[in-house]
């Protein structure tokens, strides 16, 4: 094989040991450090493992994000799981199989081209040798480096990639204890916080009596500076002081927000890092077009609050998460409580879906600081719904102005996108801060702002960037520096309203140019696989029959993307009506997302994106009171439901021999951008602002 | 006091003011039933009282003597989990276990449900994931598997 860089996640971690183990007979113990949160990732690397080494898959034990036990992939984020820890696993399980295959050769005095393998076991000339993984594992070394040149399995051959296999996961969570919630180790303390209201508010006073009298039981409240926890035997005990507390505190110096914040528009003008990117302004002539989007902030909003349990015990501190990435807990987690990243241990436990970062670090960190104050027990500490709400990070606002100089055919030659936004990420492994550290006797230096660089896909210019032929293009980025609430990663973070942005902005100018949208987008794409999912979605939604005239209060819309401008390929179709709110009708979507490992979980993926994106689009923006998020329960914070999720048709078109690209975020920007055009299309009027609420339809339909 | 669930009568201690969702985590062990939002909002802590899906998160447990509690744990064996199985509805699948719950419960009255009466029998369930095309595929695939094995 060729000598490729070697996947991100093998060059880290190169020994093969690390990552599969053959002990018990007939058992393949697999360690990975990409995690489940939902997306069915660890069953889809099960079936690489078993493809590459010829097991069945039943076969692979999987152990993921475990700082003792797993190879560390830092971040299970941004659609990477299949791309890189998939490609990792393929390289670590070929490679086990050939080292495998060359020992028995020599061992049988025979060529490796002669074994193969058949259900763990091997093979000469299809004649059994008697021996198999767990027979040979003894003489095997699989501790030497990984060097990326064992053959790989070609795709003709695959039997186990490309299948339907069923959720390992998913019988628990029907029934039972899956979660870490549900976590219940001997001795177990339950804890609950009171939060800081804000960076640099102080707690002037806490009535600890009154606190405990409300608790209606034995309940121990600990402090650390500002840090304030209620430990008890009883959880309904804790969670009566944690309800109570904050009208038996007094804080001071918590800071205003200014009014208006909550919307898009006050970014624009705020102190900002400026940065342009793309070609320089060209002295293109024709039309110049611009038109201003925006998306307000939108929270994770994960169906079960951040948990997490930790214990202290005999100097040693192991921590149970559901953190996307547990090895840079590890170490945020060494850096927070100033001691050695040999006496923490870190394993992840599953939780409620994420869609990016949301409490699960900072509920990590406060549990480690109670068991740090309460050592010698298994110290369980769980979020309350409206400390979720109030707490996590959230997803930035984010606007953009884009510019289009139009020539004389209707066609854009030269093309600027301009964005402010805060942080898409702030994760603490890139600086960015815990919660509870800023409630400590030593809170860290002011949170500096903070985005993916463009090697990484961007965060604010996410996408930004038109796949279009569009001539020259450029982005000029603000990234404004002091943000009135935490920003961090939310499913595809920038990527959405800059979609949403650009395949609006583009049906703006087929309208100028009289053309239909789509038509109008398969002239202005070069992309062969771009225009191949634009066209299809296109011809299930029967595009040209359904499309009729604009402002009946019936629409379609289209939109595309190709998510980072390098991974799956996603277009939408919606069909919405409208009268004094959007009803979401039915959906088309074609997706491309080359070799697809788990057809069945790669469509729950794209389809749980549209649906998710249609939510975003269509009900959800963080509201904030005077001094944080005030939109703290689900009425406050309402999400699409039941009766309101379109019939959903999905195909993959992708071509099986192209390699794998990250799927779970494709259809986020689309879906919006197709909402979006579709109830531009029903109205006859343009909203440009998400999410479409009902006030806004009013305001559009009242101004036109 | 006593408390009924699934089948059995157990003695518990707890403080009458306990949620029931408390009860049935911690003192009898029954993870099935989720705390979401102690608010009676999203539905993960569905249970069925006397055979109506119920919030479990905010009803005190002394009100609940001689009631029929059951919880997800009961429904094991009922056609609606396997037909989840089958059409492999959900993906992180917190909210599922009360989605299970109220759909057990919609079956229970109306054995053809259309559609749209399945997504209104469940909109008092969110589901944050967005699995609800697939959860509603799962309770048609349940209702025809129970019409099924009645016929």
């Amino acid at each position: 094989m060729s000598d490729a860089p070697l996947p991100l996640s093998v060059a880290n971690n190169p020994s093969p040991a690390r990552w599969l183990r053959f002990e018990a007979p007939g058992v393949v113990h697999l360690s990975v450090g990409k995690v489940e949160i939902g997306q069915g990732v660890l069953t889809a690397l099960t079936q690489i493992a078993a493809e590459e080494l010829d097991v069945p898959a039943g076969a692979v034990r999987i152990l993921s994000g475990d700082t003792d036990n797993a190879p560390d992939e830092g971040s299970t984020s941004s659609s990477l799981s299949i791309e890189v820890s998939g490609a990792s696993v393929r390289l670590i399980s070929a490679e086990v199989r050939a080292r495998f295959l060359q020992r028995l050769a020599l061992r049988l005095n025979c060529a490796p081209e002669e074994l193969s393998v058949s259900a763990g076991a091997f093979l000469r000339a299809g004649a059994p040798t008697g021996q198999d993984y767990w027979s040979l594992a003894p003489e095997v070394d699989l501790a030497a480096p990984a060097t990326g040149r064992a053959p790989r399995k070609p795709l003709a051959a695959y039997s186990v990639v490309g299948r339907n296999l069923p959720r390992i996961d998913l019988p628990a969570k029907l029934t039972g204890a899956a979660f870490i919630h549900d976590m219940a180790p001997p001795g177990m303390l339950h804890a609950r916080t009171l939060r800081q209201p804000c960076r640099g508010a102080r707690l002037a006073a806490l009535d600890e009596a009154a606190i405990k009298r409300a608790a209606k039981g034995e309940v121990r409240i600990v402090r650390k500076g500002d840090f304030v926890a209620f430990v008890a035997e009883n959880e309904t005990v804790a969670q009566r002081a944690a309800v109570a507390a904050p009208a038996h505190a007094r804080w001071e110096n918590v800071a205003a927000i200014p009014p208006g914040a909550d919307e898009a528009q006050w970014l624009v003008g705020q102190k900002a890092i400026t940065r342009e990117l793309g070609d320089p302004l060209t002295a293109a002539q024709g039309e110049v077009v611009e038109a201003m989007y925006s998306r307000n902030y939108v929270a994770h909003a994960s169906l079960g609050p951040s948990c997490a349990v930790a214990e202290e015990r005999d100097g040693h501190l192991t921590v149970w998460t559901h953190s996307q990435a547990v090895y840079p807990l590890r170490t945020s987690l060494s850096n927070v409580l100033g001691r050695g990243i040999e006496t923490i241990s870190v394993r992840h436990a599953q939780g409620a879906g994420c869609y990016g970062h949301n409490g699960a670090d900072d509920a990590a960190l406060d549990a480690a600081l109670v068991a740090e104050l309460v050592p010698g027990r298994p110290i369980r500490l769980q979020w309350r719904r409206e400390e979720e709400f109030a707490f996590e990070p959230v997803g930035t606002a984010q606007v953009m102005r884009l510019r289009a100089v139009v020539d004389s055919r209707g066609r854009p030659v030269d093309w600027t996108a301009e964005i402010w936004a805060g942080s898409h990420v702030t994760r603490p492994a890139l600086g960015g801060n815990m919660l509870a550290h800023e409630a400590l006797p030593t809170p860290p230096p002011d949170p500096r702002p903070m985005d993916p660089p463009e090697a990484a896909g961007g965060g604010g210019t996410r996408n930004a960037f038109p796949l279009y032929a569009v001539g020259a293009k450029r982005i000029v980025h603000h990234l404004v520096e002091r943000m009135p609430v935490r920003t961090s990663a939310l499913r595809s973070l920038g990527g959405m309203a800059n979609i949403f942005a650009l395949e609006c902005f583009l049906d703006e100018l087929a309208e100028r140019a009289g053309a239909d949208p789509v038509a109008y987008r398969l002239t202005l794409m070069e992309d062969a696989r771009a225009a191949a999912v634009i066209a299809r979605a296109a011809e299930m939604a029967e595009w040209t029959r359904r499309r009729g005239p604009a402002g009946t209060g019936r629409g379609i819309g289209i939109g595309f993307g190709q998510y980072k401008n390098r991974s799956a390929y996603a277009a939408v179709v919606a069909e919405v009506e409208v009268e004094q709110e959007v009803r979401l009708a039915r959906v088309w979507c074609a997706a491309d997302g080359g070799l697809v490992i788990a057809p069945d979980g790669a469509r729950n993926q794209v389809e749980g994106g549209i649906v998710q994106a249609a939510s975003f689009a269509l009900k959800e923006q963080v509201r904030f009171g005077e001094t944080g998020i005030a939109s703290c329960d689900w009425d406050a914070y309402p999400i699409l439901r039941f009766s309101e999720v379109p019939e959903i048709t999905t195909e993959l078109i992708g071509p099986p021999g192209a390699p794998s690209l990250g799927m779970g975020e494709c259809t986020m920007g689309p879906t919006a951008a197709a909402i979006g055009n579709a109830v531009a299309h029903a109205l006859g009027v343009r909203l440009r602002a998400l999410p479409l609420t009902r006030e806004r339809i009013a305001a559009a339909l009242g101004a036109g | 006091m006593n408390l009924t669930v699934n089948g059995k009568t157990v003695a518990i201690a707890d403080d009458p003011a306990t949620p029931l969702l408390d009860v049935l985590r911690n003192t009898l062990g029954l993870k099935g039933s989720r705390y979401g939002c102690g608010l009676e909002q999203c539905g993960a802590c569905m249970v069925l009282i006397d055979g109506a899906p119920e919030f479990s998160c905010v009803r005190e447990v002394g009100t609940l003597a001689g009631r029929d509690i059951r919880t997800v744990e009961s429904l094991r064996e009922h056609k609606v989990i396997a037909a989840f199985l089958a059409e492999q509805a959900g993906q992180c699948g917190y909210c599922l276990s009360g989605i299970v719950v109220s759909a057990a419960a919609l079956l229970a009255r109306n054995k053809d449900p259309s559609r749209a009466e399945i997504a209104a029998a469940l909109d008092r369930n969110l589901c944050r994931c967005g699995a609800h095309p697939r959860i509603i595929r799962a309770v048609e695939r349940a209702a025809a598997a129970m019409e099924g094995s009645r016929a």
